[in-house]
Parts: structure tokens; C-alpha cells; sequence
């Protein structure tokens, strides 16, 4: 084994150096190091942080395939090419054409986000002295599959360097953050650069530029990418079925359309238990609440059908999961331990308060008909008073002994 | 009152290298040693010299702070070497021993007659004190506070630990006088746990509440006994004994002869021979270990077992409270895509491409290696899974971390001892030493509250 000795010579001449760091994360990737316990356990188990992160991110790989193929998909239905598909396996969503404007279009997402990202993490690492940190592997993944596919790549660029400076470093790093930072990065495109965020011209690829060239003078139909949540906001007739949505043959967020294969993903998490069922279950709980409520309020009449929000609210309650991105807000994004609330109990509460806002936001908020990623956000926020008040309830029961103990 | 404890949350480690339930008596070891660092928190003081002669249960030193508290030594024999290390802190007591042991005689102690503050002394005077610990803080007991209970576990569930219905076969007698004598220093009761489907010699004996314990690792641990039965509140004291331990006390309150033998547990996947031997504190480890034989020579030597010992050298000598020699392969080798690739070979609590919940019986070959590095805290929710407490432990690693002596006592401190987060370290994803860490934060309430 040259490489493995190369290697361990190489560590041992750049430990204790300014690099070390970053050559012990390179390292590191390809060999799991020879670090052995000293003191406490001399035994441990097989997992680590790295594992822990590589199952994340083969949960989302099916969501990243499956955009790749979708944008190509949806921007050549959209100019007419090619039939709608049928189902999952349609004959004309699966096609090499769709598969090449989706690797040209997404691919330097995933570049970009992982480079500049890593960069980022490196950086610190070494002025900071301390090890890279696995948390980026999955911010990186996660990013290019919550925006739109045609943002311009320097905006992503310098909001992923928003994201992972304002949203980790400056807490300490992986496990300090109190904001997600793929969460972070969105929030800051969505702030900063709010055309390109939102509206119905972004989610196809290609729109954008159709109405660039129309406004030139070019005699062309415009490219109409609206989203589900979009038309229902507008009170606009919903051109998708169901099957469509839950398939995912629909205009969104690069990643976030197909909610079969999200559930596929969130059950592989569950399974392998990486993935807290609580905060899953309860994110699903939480909107269905909201959205029985807002059903609730049309059936009594007090919001009629010409009420600005009569379209969204009269969504039956069930609906609400398979359009937008709630389910894959609840199952990548909510479920972020660092960010999450640690308790068992108080992960039920703020996964359900995570549901309920964002199907609030969803439906009262005017200029951008999804709240996901703010109610998450939100509740990134309140998950140590969530925990807080839980942590209160294990101590109050350990007084409450001693109270019975003294009387 | 018996009670009968079952426990759910918590995980058995099953390895290869299991000890056979076969005895023998270990050779005679030339040297034996103290090392007071065992003692934890404990200044020694000593009161012989080099080239001392002592007899078995001559006092060697006493606690700086504490004179009461005696250690002893644990065969006849010549002091040989005092080893001091930084700061000329004593590090090791080497005793050249004699061939035959001679004891010091304390006579046959009365225990019917022995008033609380009478047997206290003797044990005491005597050196069978170092044996009693108490909580909070998971030190040597002080002999000023009473207890409001006393704790024995009698079950063992750590891997390849000494199966404690083995190693007191035939100790009735010697059992039955050291737990007379020791419930008369509570008012409270003399709590046993034994496995609940073993026949454990503890089941017939006189003044001690027996109480049945099943399910997985920790439950024997003693930590688990307390919290399910009597829970520790600020200000009260428990004490925790080895039941090892009280078969050297009973000896001594029948014989007046301080026997330091012991019979330990000599396990591992690296150990040719595994099975129990008959041997002393402070014996040479190499003595049983060249008797069963090494299946390589990378090794890790465990004073104690996998979870909770410490690590000597070949030349090393057994600890005061051990009775479990744990040897298993180092794991000082770099793996290749370690750290994606699909795991058969190893134990996990996870299935992320790790497949012990395929084999839930098969025993594993684990060795040192940490599997990862070390991080700051990610993953939650996992530790609860494996700790049986009614205790946060993630929320109060953390308070120990941030040193937060309010919450550390808020959050369950005085009730815990770094064993009982054993499991929780080698679970840990971020590979943090949660035993380290309870273990500083002990110390500092010790400092800052006593």
C-alpha cells in the first residue's frame, strides 16, 4: 500500500502546521484514520460524523437525478417540444435531451456551491486551527436543489459565501450554527436578489431569457413556468393533477418537485436513523392542522370566493403536501440537528409549529406563496426555548423529588 | 422491598474472547503495585520509605486531607520503589513481594456486638475503607457523612465483564459478615441488584434488600440501580461497594486478615485462553497473561473492561477495584473509504450502511480504533437511546463543557459517575469523551460546592 504510507508520511510532516487541517480533510476522505481511543471507551462504534453526513446526502442524490432530468423536461415541454409525460416513467421525461439541459444547467449549482462552500470551510479551518467539519457536505448538497434553476451563478456564489460565514463560521463552525445555513444562503438570495427568487418566469429554464428577447422585439409566445402555489396564489386554474404533483412532472425549486422521491428519501433516513421521525411526522402534522383550519374557515363562509385568499385556502388540507416544498422542508431542511430542537419532546413541537407556520405563511403571504424555508427558519430561532422549557421539565421533576424528600 | 428493575433503553456489546468458566490460580507475581492516581481525588501521604518492610495489611499511606482514610498494602514484602512523576506527585508504590504472605492480625471482629462507629473504624483502621465510594462525585467515601443508602450491584452487563455468580462461588460466609457490618453504617437500606435469571449468592443472605434487575447493558451498572430505586437528591449521599470488595471485608471482619485475592476475569478477542484466575490486587498483569496467552502482539491491556478501564502496559500491574483484564487488538491502521463504505464487521446503533442490526447475536472483534475523528456535537436524540436515566445527557455533557455549575446540578449531577456515560461515548458520532467530561465536571463541583 505506497498511497496508504505516502500518506501517513505526508500527515506526520504537516502535523502541528497552519495546513494540517486542510491536508487531514483530504486525508481523511480517502482513509479512515488511524487515530485510536486514548482514555474512556477503548472500543467505539462504527459511525462518525462523515457517515452520519454521506447518508444524507445518498438520500438527496434521487432528488438531484431527478431535477437534472425535470428541468430539461419542463423547459422543453414549455417550448412545446415534447409531450406532457405520463406518470413516472412517461416515455418523454426520461430522455438523454432532458438529461443534458438538466447536467448542463445543474451541475454548476452543485459545482459552485460545493467550491465555494468548501473553500469557505477551509479557510477557516485553517486560520482557525481546527478540523474541516462534515456539516457542508450536505449545506452543499442541499443548496443547488432549493433554487431556481436559471440564478445567475455569481449571485449564488456570493450567497453561499453569505451563508456559511454569517450562518456557521462566525458561531464556531459545524454544530455552533443556530440558522441552517443552506436555509441561510436561500433567505439571503430570496432578500437580496428577489426577481430571480420568485414570480413565474424563474422555475423554467430558459424564461427568463424568452422574455428578454421579447422585450427586445422578437416575435415570440412567452415561456409561462408558473408554480402550483403560484396560480393558486393568483387564483388562477391549476393546469396539474395531482398524480403530476406527487410525480413531480411540475415547474419548482430544482430538487424539491418529485415528492415520491422525497418520501423515498425520508423513509431511507428514517430507516438508517439518521433522520428524526419526530420532527418529520410532526412537520407533516403541523401543516395538515393549518391546512384543515384555513378549509375549515372557507366551509364556515366567512372568505369568499373573491377574497384574495380564498384560492390558497380552499386547497383541501391534504393538498398542501404535495405542492410546494413543505415535504422537502419537513424532511432535509427541518430535521437538521444542529439547528433543531435536541430534545425528544421538543422536536415534536417544533416540527409541528414548523408545519403550521409555513402553511400560514404560505397562504397569508402575498408576494411569495411560500413560507417553508421563513417558518423553518423561525423555528431555528425558538428550538432553545423549545428545549429550554423541556430541559425545565426534567429539572422541575428532580426538585419536585427533593421537595417530597424534605416535607 | 424488593423491586424488580427493568431495563429497555441501553445496548449489549457482545465481543469475541468471552473468560471460560474455568478457574485457575495465577503465579505468584514477583512485584506488586499501588498507584494512588486510582484513588481519585486523593493526596497520599506516605508513611513508609523505601526498603520498608511491611506485612500484608500494613498501612503504606493515608489521604492528606482525610487521615482516617488508611491504604494498605496487599501482600508482605519489601517497599521497593516509590515512582514519582511531574511535580513529585507518587505515581507508583512497588512492592518486592515474599514468597508466603504474612498478615498483620486485627483480630476477629464481634460484628453482632460492633456499634455503627466501631465497625467504621475498623474498617478504617484496618484499610477496607478505599473499597467504599460514595455519590455525588464518585470518590472514596467520607467517613463523616452517614449515607441514606447503600448500593451493590451484583449484575454484570458490561462486555466480557467477570460474571459475579462465578467469581463469589462459595463467599457466603464472607459475604453475609462484610454486608452485616456494612448496613449497620446507614439507616437506609443495603440495596443489592442481581440478574434477575441468575441464581446469584446474594439471594440467601441476611440484612440486605435484594432486587431483581433484567435487560441490557447499563442496567448492571450501579449507577442504573440507584437512579431506578433511590435516586440521589442535592445534599444526600449515597455509597456504592464492589461486591469483590466486600468479600475482602467480610474476610477481614472474620479472619482479622486483610486478603487482597481476588478472582478476575482475563477476556478479549486477542487472548488465546480466556477464563477467571485466581490472583491479588496489585499483581503483575504479565503473570496471567503469559499463563492464557496473546493471539498477536498489537495489543490493548485493559485494567477493567472495554467501556469503563484504564490502559496498562505489558508490564503493568491489575488496579485496586478490577476484576475484568480485557485485551484486544490496537487499531492504529488507516481504512481504506472507511467511512462510506457498507460495514459488516463492526457495531453500530445506526443502519447507515452499517449492518449489525442484521446479526443482533453475532459477537464482534473490535479494536481501538476511534472510527472517525473527534467533533463538536451534531447528531441528538441518538444518546437517549442508550441511556436509561432520567437525565439529559446531551444537555449535560454540554453544562459540563460550558462549566455551568448551576445547571450541571440542576440537570442530575450529583446522581451520575462517568461509567454510567460509558455508552453514550462509544455511540458518539462526534467521538467526544463523555466519561472525561463528566468526569472534569465532577471535579469541578467537588472544588467549587464539596
Amino acid at each position: 500500500m505506497g498511497l496508504k504510507n505516502n500518506l501517513h508520511q505526508l500527515k506526520e510532516k504537516y502535523k502541528g502546521t497552519k495546513m494540517a487541517p486542510a491536508f487531514n480533510a483530504l486525508h481523511t476522505f480517502l482513509y479512515l484514520p488511524n487515530e485510536t481511543t486514548q482514555g474512556g471507551t477503548h472500543i467505539k462504534a462504527a459511525d462518525d460524523l462523515k457517515r452520519t453526513m454521506n447518508t444524507v446526502i445518498m438520500a438527496l442524490l434521487p432528488c438531484l437525478i431527478y431535477g437534472m432530468f425535470n428541468a430539461g423536461y419542463q423547459h422543453y415541454l414549455a417550448l412545446g417540444d415534447i409531450e406532457a409525460a405520463k406518470g413516472f416513467f412517461g416515455s418523454t421525461f426520461w430522455t438523454w435531451d432532458n438529461l443534458v439541459i438538466g447536467m448542463w444547467k445543474v451541475l454548476p449549482l452543485v459545482i459552485i456551491s460545493y467550491g465555494v462552500g468548501l473553500a469557505v470551510e477551509f479557510l477557516f479551518a485553517v486560520i482557525k486551527g481546527h478540523e474541516v467539519e462534515e456539516g457542508y457536505l450536505v449545506t452543499g448538497m442541499l443548496v443547488p436543489l432549493i433554487v431556481p434553476i436559471d440564478i445567475p451563478l455569481w449571485m449564488l456564489t456570493v450567497a453561499v459565501i453569505f451563508g456559511v460565514v454569517i450562518g456557521k463560521e462566525v458561531f464556531g463552525g459545524t454544530g455552533m450554527n443556530i440558522l441552517n445555513p443552506a436555509l441561510t444562503i436561500r433567505a439571503f438570495l430570496f432578500f437580496a436578489y428577489p426577481t430571480w427568487m420568485s414570480g413565474d418566469k424563474v422555475w423554467v429554464h430558459g424564461a427568463v431569457e424568452r422574455d428578454q428577447l421579447i422585450a427586445a422585439g422578437e416575435n415570440l409566445d412567452a415561456i409561462s413556468g408558473e408554480t402550483i402555489l403560484g396560480a393558486y396564489a393568483q387564483n388562477n386554474a391549476v393546469v396539474y393533477d395531482y398524480w403530476d404533483m406527487f410525480w413531480g412532472l411540475i415547474p419548482g425549486s430544482v430538487g424539491e418537485t418529485s415528492k415520491f422521491l422525497i418520501i423515498i428519501g425520508a423513509l431511507f433516513l428514517i430507516f438508517t436513523k439518521i433522520g428524526s421521525w419526530r420532527i418529520i411526522v410532526s412537520t407533516l402534522i403541523g401543516a395538515l392542522v393549518m391546512g384543515l383550519i384555513f378549509n375549515g374557515v372557507v366551509d364556515a363562509g366567512w372568505i369568499g370566493e373573491t377574497n384574495k385568499f380564498y384560492g390558497l385556502m380552499n386547497v383541501p388540507f391534504w393538498q398542501h403536501l404535495i405542492i410546494g416544498s413543505i415535504l422537502f422542508g419537513a424532511v432535509y431542511m427541518a430535521t437538521d440537528p444542529v439547528t433543531a430542537s435536541q430534545t425528544n419532546k421538543g422536536k415534536w413541537i417544533y416540527g409541528f409549529l414548523i408545519g403550521f407556520i409555513s402553511i400560514m405563511i404560505r397562504v397569508f403571504n402575498p408576494a411569495y406563496p411560500e413560507g417553508v424555508f421563513l417558518a423553518i427558519l423561525l423555528m431555528n430561532v425558538f428550538a432553545p426555548t423549545i428545549d429550554h422549557y423541556v430541559v425545565q421539565g426534567n429539572v422541575k421533576r428532580r426538585m419536585k423529588r427533593l421537595k417530597i424528600k424534605t416535607n | 422491598m424488593s423491586k424488580d428493575i427493568k431495563i429497555k433503553k441501553g445496548l449489549n456489546i457482545r465481543l469475541n474472547g468471552e473468560a471460560g468458566k474455568t478457574l485457575s490460580k495465577a503465579p505468584r507475581s514477583r512485584t506488586f503495585v499501588i498507584r494512588p492516581s486510582e484513588f481519585h481525588l486523593i493526596t497520599p501521604k506516605l508513611v513508609v520509605k523505601e526498603g520498608a518492610k511491611l506485612k500484608a495489611g500494613d498501612v503504606i499511606f493515608y489521604s492528606k486531607a482525610e487521615e482516617k482514610i488508611k491504604f494498605v498494602s496487599p501482600v508482605s514484602g519489601i517497599v521497593q520503589k516509590i515512582e514519582r512523576g511531574a511535580k513529585r506527585v507518587i505515581t507508583e508504590i512497588v512492592i518486592e513481594a515474599d514468597q508466603k504472605d504474612d498478615y498483620l492480625d486485627h483480630g476477629v471482629a464481634s460484628i453482632v456486638s460492633m456499634d455503627e462507629n466501631e465497625i467504621k473504624n475498623h474498617l478504617l483502621a484496618t484499610g477496607c475503607w478505599p473499597f467504599i465510594k460514595q455519590r455525588p462525585y464518585d470518590i472514596i467515601a467520607n467517613p463523616d457523612i452517614k449515607p441514606k443508602a447503600i448500593f451493590v450491584s451484583a449484575f454484570s452487563t458490561a462486555p466480557l465483564a467477570a460474571d459475579f455468580d462465578f467469581t463469589l462461588m462459595g463467599k457466603e460466609k464472607e459475604l453475609q459478615a462484610a454486608v452485616s457490618a456494612v448496613s449497620k453504617l446507614t439507616d437506609g437500606a443495603l440495596n443489592v441488584g442481581v440478574g434477575k435469571n441468575s441464581k446469584s449468592i446474594f439471594e440467601g443472605l441476611k440484612d440486605i434488600s435484594v432486587h431483581t434487575v433484567t435487560g441490557i447493558h447499563p442496567a448492571g451498572n450501579v449507577g442504573t440501580l440507584i437512579n431506578k430505586l433511590d435516586p440521589v437528591n442535592k445534599g444526600e449521599v449515597v455509597w456504592t461497594i464492589s461486591p469483590q470488595d466486600l468479600v475482602v471485608i467480610g474476610e477481614l471482619l472474620l479472619t482479622g486478615k486483610f486478603n487482597a485475592e481476588r478472582i478476575v476475569a482475563l477476556s478479549g478477542s486477542s487472548v488465546k485462553n480466556p477464563k477467571y484466575y485466581t490472583t491479588k490486587i496489585g499483581s503483575e498483569v504479565s503473570t496471567i497473561l503469559y499463563t492464557s496467552g496473546l493471539n498477536e502482539e498489537h495489543v490493548r491491556i485493559i485494567d477493567g473492561n472495554v467501556l469503563s478501564g484504564n490502559k496498562i502496559t505489558p508490564k503493568g500491574h491489575l488496579g485496586y477495584y478490577t476484576n475484568t483484564v480485557t485485551v484486544i487488538p490496537e487499531g492504529d491502521d488507516y481504512e481504506f473509504f472507511g467511512w462510506n463504505k457498507p460495514v459488516f464487521n463492526k457495531l453500530s446503533v445506526t443502519r447507515a450502511l452499517t449492518f449489525s442490526w442484521l446479526q443482533p447475536k453475532k459477537k464482534y472483534d473490535l479494536n481501538t480504533n476511534t472510527n472517525g475523528e473527534h467533533r463538536a456535537f451534531v447528531v441528538t436524540g441518538s444518546f437517549e437511546k442508550v441511556f436509561p436515566l432520567d437525565i439529559l445527557p446531551m444537555q449535560i455533557l454540554k453544562a459540563c463543557k460550558y462549566e455551568d455549575l448551576d445547571e450541571m446540578e440542576a440537570l442530575g449531577m450529583y446522581e451520575v459517575a462517568p461509567e454510567d456515560f460509558a455508552l453514550t461515548e462509544f455511540i458518539c458520532v462526534s467521538k467526544q469523551p463523555h466519561q472525561d467530561i463528566i468526569r472534569k465536571g465532577l471535579d469541578l463541583m467537588y472544588k467549587e460546592i464539596g
